[in-house]
């Protein structure tokens, strides 16, 4: 067998006497694709950081290329080949593609003066190396999500990098630029630069990875082969639990839609979209990122008010110009990014659930009802089952799981009759994403809600929704019962 | 070639310098020809010297996502020690020495600044503001500073030397523009390479664009705001040195105050105030912007307690033009810039 | 015991607060006792801050949203000039003024402040300029409006029945301009603590994107808040027309910094959706004991409040800085 490229054995490390890692060990060959999964908590970018320097470790040992790598700076880790892209990318929005590519080098040559020629070579040899096409004039907050990511892919391969670690690199990509990005993958496999691709999305692993390792509450659980895995066994190791999920059917349904469109329209997003959703019935809607999917639930809720066409509640026309209207229409919007739309982070977990309901806390006398609050507090807490000892504290200290849902609660406490998700488990750990999809299918069968998941992720989508629409460039382009249609016809519709 | 002049366009500066020359041909037909005359000319540009080299600094710590308004409290207090102190030990050499102690002082005020800003990470304004606040009261407690009616001689020969005299061919009256003028020319140059040309000036940049980012490429934060502080100390030391040797005495209080419409003007000219972009030029014109509006007033024929109505209504109009073509960018737009956007802030 | 010990771990902030005072007035008991611990001398202090104290509590709750107001000299400025016009105008003939024209005038103040605040909230939430940039703009515009109504000089010709009844101390004991600062201040912390209001306020200061997402009126949020300030800018300069007796276009004009320095010394966060009004109202009162005390020793000068000032506020700074930092250590 080769020589490992890196080699941690029996790693630990504790925040102020929490063990994070306990005896963890993690092996990556040369030109190998590992699998690093777990769910939000579990340790692993706890371990990434004691790989990339960040962190020292407490105890164990850590190999690298042959050596014995002690208390080290992020700044040796580059220097010995470790690269690791973080989900933001490390990018400067304000400065131009060559500069961004070009200033590591130059800062690591403790160069003073810029010469653009330099940066210019620097930039155009990065670029050149995964064959990446870009004005290298542009500003990189004009590139999209993809295009920063690939800036940041050649920022790493510059200091001869021979393991790069992904921190969930495909959050935020289309299908389409997932594949771009795993070709790209493939093609440092071939140079045998290794990759640690950090993930929780099954396909994805299964696509790219040869081994993989799942860590659970900050223990190795397993390691080895992508081809010994399956659903259900990588869900088991994930998460501890096994789940009987079934898939969601619509009983009790209203006679009459309880939301109607009409060809609504908003101008260059979407355009004459006709739905029909009824109580009772989880609607799912799909499509690529850029489809006018999102914009249609921002639409619905007032954010961006349609300019075309009609909405009706139980059969009547109503106008949705504002987040209020629809408030006052019952309808509910879980936005589709929690951290800057749904939560206040570093405000209480109380003052979150309560916000949208705020108006309902008051006496006769308009006096803001601190009792009634604290009810709600309670009871939404208890309903939720949200892992806190007090909800006085602030939402940025519960786990992405915890924290949808108490964008959930926010909704329900306001008891809307149609409630509209946008991508509802989008880096929710994979526990909390099989309990808030319980929530959801319950809330359609016992209350009668009409609930639209608006999701790219499709078996989710298959799942938890009677029927799906498919949205390609701002048009509904196919609508089929769930029990009729499988992944791959609904990705030929999107593409 | 298009790609170019839609560039050009669709940058601050442009209309910045479009507004600059509508605004001076306005007062050009309305003063039945005095703006462009030669004295004229001469008047705005040494009216520039002082705010614009304070407008330099400034720009710095905006362009860094800071924000410094203790900058004439500082300037004051460094040239009010250096006049004292000079006159004290009765100086009488040229403007070398005193120009090197007003600029020392000003580094350790700026470092006061850059301390707390820098290695501590606290708030620029709220520091600066509190940094304003104990400079003020070093002056007027410590120094008891009263008003200097004379300065040195090496200094007051300074503020009175002229690179030329320009005539204004019809009513015969002249300006003489200030050697000074070329301490603004330099300090301009120099604050161009540096921000421009060298990994410091661009560290300020990326500072501004995203902090955590500059830390992991490499630079070295604390240490790039600290020295950018002692940096914008020395120049708005040089500033209030300018201002008292062309004023041929020194106020200590007069300059308190300046700090609100230096800002503007930088803003005016397309710095943003959360930080990472602007250009030095667009920071020159807009501050022009503001002295030209501040100084024409008499050849457009208003009184000159209309003075300040006009620089807020500029204030609030060229923000609010600037801030309401960000939210029809946004309107338009793909989604996912705006969503940078606003998860960058 | 553990109530107390809870209280404090909620509020250090204002404990902070709390110590700095109480060691200042030790400090003074020690070494001007006779001079400072007068019953006069507290009389003068409690007649004195509401000035600047109105304007801060207008600048409290904009920081709390995240913005600011450099407007509220400019709003003082105006309404003090615009009474004094108004007071001349309703005396008419006589010179006199009728304490029945009283009303009019504190109406004629209020709107005063509440245009000059929806102007500037409407800048801010409509045509989303800065907050510092617009209200600086408007300063500058309500000041250059001051220079043209007055040409830059005092007014000082007007009628003064109002402005002495408001200097005045009720029943020689109790100043009115403390009760009108008391009225504000209790207004405003009903309007924070008891009704949705402040909840609402903090939580837009947090982020405005999820304000709008959790369906509240952030724009009618933002320009009240600013309308708010307005009044209590507009308040502050009656009592500057009657502090003075005269009105100028550049009174107080370090009231701008000065009330900024208040808020953020009474732990309001300039970033916005953090803060609290018993803090601010001790930071109001604790400046102006330390500007008192000061004044109590003849050999030291007077401006040296400002040094004092700053370093205080500096001081709470570092203070925050370091305790912050071991909270999140453990």
């Amino acid at each position: 067998m080769a020589q490992a490229l890196l080699k941690a054995t029996d790693i630990q490390k504790s925040f102020a006497g929490v063990q994070a890692l306990k005896n963890v060990s993690l092996e990556i060959m040369p030109g190998e694709i590992h699998c690093l999964a777990g769910e939000n908590g579990c340790g692993k970018s706890t371990l990434i950081k004691i790989i990339s320097g960040v962190y020292q470790r407490d105890g164990g040992t850590l190999e690298f290329d042959g050596k014995t790598m002690d208390k080290f700076t992020p700044i040796d880790a580059i220097t010995n080949g470790i690269q690791v892209i973080y989900q933001d990318f490390s990018v400067f929005p304000n400065l131009t593609v060559m500069e961004n590519l070009a200033f590591n080098t130059e800062l690591a040559a403790k160069r003073r003066i810029v010469s653009k020629k330099r940066m210019r070579q620097i930039a155009e040899e990065a670029v050149a190396k995964i064959n990446f096409q870009v004005d290298l004039d542009a500003l990189v907050g004009t590139l999209s999500v993809a295009e920063k990511q690939m800036v940041a892919i050649s920022r790493a391969l510059m200091f001869n990098a021979k393991l790069i670690i992904m921190d969930e690199p495909t959050t935020a990509l289309t299908k389409k630029e997932v594949q771009a990005l795993f070709d790209i993958i493939l093609k440092l496999k071939e140079q045998g630069i290794a990759i640690l691709f950090v993930s929780h999305k099954l396909d994805e692993v299964f696509e790219i990875s040869e081994r993989f390792t799942i860590f659970r509450s900050g223990e190795l659980v397993v390691t080895g082969s992508t081809k010994d895995l399956d659903d259900k066994k990588f869900t088991f190791y994930m998460t501890g639990r096994e789940f009987n999920d079934k898939t969601f059917v619509a009983e009790n349904l209203t006679e009459q839609p309880i939301l109607e469109t009409r060809n609504l329209t908003l101008d260059g997003h979407f355009q004459d979209i006709s739905l029909k959703l009824y109580g009772g019935e989880i609607l799912g809607i799909t499509g690529l990122l850029d489809s006018g999917r999102t914009e249609l639930a921002l639409s619905l809720f007032g954010i961006r008010p349609a300019n075309g066409g009609t909405i009706l509640r139980n059969g009547q026309e109503v106008s949705i110009k504002t987040p209020q209207d629809a408030m006052k229409q019952k309808i509910g919007l879980v936005p589709e990014d929690r951290l800057s739309e749904g939560l206040f982070l570093p405000q209480s977990i109380a003052d979150n659930i309560i916000i949208a309901e705020i108006e309902q806390l008051k006496t006769p006398m308009g006096i803001f009802d601190r009792k009634k609050r604290q009810e709600e507090v309670d009871h939404w807490v208890k309903e939720m089952a949200l892992a806190t000892p007090d909800a006085n504290n602030a939402s940025s200290t519960l786990s992405g799981g915890n924290q949808q849902r108490i964008v959930l609660a926010k909704w329900l406490a306001c008891h809307p009759e149609v409630l509209i998700l946008s991508g509802p488990t989008v880096g929710v750990d994979i526990g909390s994403k099989h309990d808030i999809h319980a929530i959801l299918q319950q809330l359609a069968r016992k209350t009668g809600m009409g609930i639209i998941i608006i999701s790219d992720d499709l078996p989710e989508v298959l799942e938890n929704c009677s029927r799906v629409l498919i949205l390609k460039d701002g048009r509904i382009v196919h609508e089929a019962s769930t029990q009729e249609i499988d992944e791959k016809t609904i990705v030929s519709y999107m593409m | 070639m298009q790609k170019s002049i839609k560039k050009i366009f669709g940058r601050t500066e442009f209309y910045v310098f479009a507004l600059l020359v509508v605004l001076s041909v306005l007062i050009q037909f309305r003063s039945g020809g005095q703006f462009y005359t030669a004295n004229n000319l001469v008047d705005i540009a040494s009216a520039l010297i002082v705010p614009g080299i304070f407008a330099v600094g400034t720009f710095m710590v905006i362009v860094s996502g800071g924000f410094d308004v203790s900058f004439p409290a500082l300037a004051s207090l460094s040239v009010y020690a250096t006049t004292k102190f000079m006159l004290n030990i009765e100086y009488s050499g040229g403007i070398l020495l005193p120009l090197l102690m007003v600029m020392a002082i000003g580094a350790l005020l700026g470092a006061f600044n850059g301390f707390f800003v820098g290695y501590l990470n606290l708030n620029a304004m709220i520091v600066t503001l509190g940094a304003s606040s104990v400079f003020k009261g070093i002056m007027q407690g410590a120094l008891n500073s009263k008003q200097l009616a004379v300065i040195p001689e090496g200094m007051r020969s300074f503020g009175t030397s002229a690179l030329f005299t320009a005539t204004n061919s019809q009513s015969g009256l002249t300006s003489r523009m200030p050697m000074a003028f070329l301490v603004f020319v330099a300090v301009v140059i120099l604050a161009w390479f540096l921000l421009n040309r060298t990994y410091f000036g661009r560290g300020i940049y990326a500072l501004g664009g995203n902090p955590a980012s500059a830390k992991a490429a490499g630079f070295n934060v604390k240490r790039t705001k600290f020295i950018m502080f002692i940096l914008v100390g020395m120049i708005s030391a040089v500033a209030g040195f300018i201002r008292v040797c062309m004023m041929q005495q020194c106020h200590p209080t007069n300059m308190l105050g300046m700090e609100m419409n230096i800002i503007a003007g930088v803003v005016l000219g397309g710095a943003a105030i959360t930080g990472g972009a602007g250009t030095l030029l667009g920071c020159i014109l807009g501050t022009l912007l503001i002295v030209m509006v501040e100084n024409s007033m008499i050849l457009l024929g208003v009184p000159t307690t209309w003075k300040s109505v006009f620089v807020g209504a500029l204030i609030i109009i060229g923000t609010g033009v600037s801030a309401m073509q960000v939210l029809r960018a946004n309107r338009s737009t793909s989604r996912a810039r705006t969503m940078t956007k606003e998860g960058a802030k | 015991m553990t109530e107390v010990k809870k209280h404090y771990r909620s509020n250090p902030h204002l404990y902070r607060l709390l110590a700095i005072t109480v060691l200042w007035m030790l400090f003074m008991a020690v070494t001007r006792f006779d001079k400072f611990y007068t019953f006069k001398n507290f009389q003068t202090i409690a007649a004195q801050f509401p000035e600047f104290g109105l304007m801060s509590l207008g600048v409290m709750l904009c920081m709390m949203t995240g913005g600011i107001d450099l407007s509220c000299v400019g709003v003082a400025n105006l309404t003090s000039i615009l009474c004094a016009l108004l007071m001349t105008k309703l005396a008419g003939e006589s010179g006199v003024l009728s304490p029945a024209t009283f009303p009019i005038i504190v109406v004629v103040v209020l709107a005063i402040g509440a245009l000059c605040g929806t102007f500037s909230g409407l800048l801010v939430a409509k045509v989303r300029i800065p907050p510092i940039l617009a209200t600086l703009g408007v300063n500058e515009l309500l000041t250059g409006i001051c220079m043209v109504l007055t040409g830059g000089a005092a007014l000082s010709a007007f009628p003064k029945e109002m402005t002495t009844m408001l200097a005045a101390n009720i029943g020689g004991v109790l100043p009115v301009r403390l009760l009108v600062f008391v009225a504000m201040a209790v207004l405003v912390w009903f309007m924070l603590c008891k009704t949705t209001y402040g909840t609402k306020l903090l939580l837009l200061g947090t982020s405005e994107k999820v304000a709008r997402y959790s369906g509240m009126k952030t724009e009618r949020m933002l320009i009240r808040t600013y309308m708010t300030s307005g009044i209590c800018s507009a308040l502050g300069g009656l009592m500057m027309l009657s502090t003075y007796a005269s009105a100028r276009a550049d009174y107080g004009s370090q009231y701008t910094l000065q009330t900024i320095l208040i808020v953020v010394l009474g732990g309001v966060s300039p970033n916005g959706g953090k803060g609290k009004i018993s803090g601010v109202i001790l930071a109001i009162i604790l400046l102006k004991l330390l500007e008192s005390g000061i004044n109590r020793f003849q050999n030291i000068s007077s401006y040296y409040i400002s040094l004092i000032w700053g370093g205080v506020l500096i001081l709470a700074m570092v203070m925050d800085y370091v305790t912050g930092d071991k909270r999140s250590r453990a």
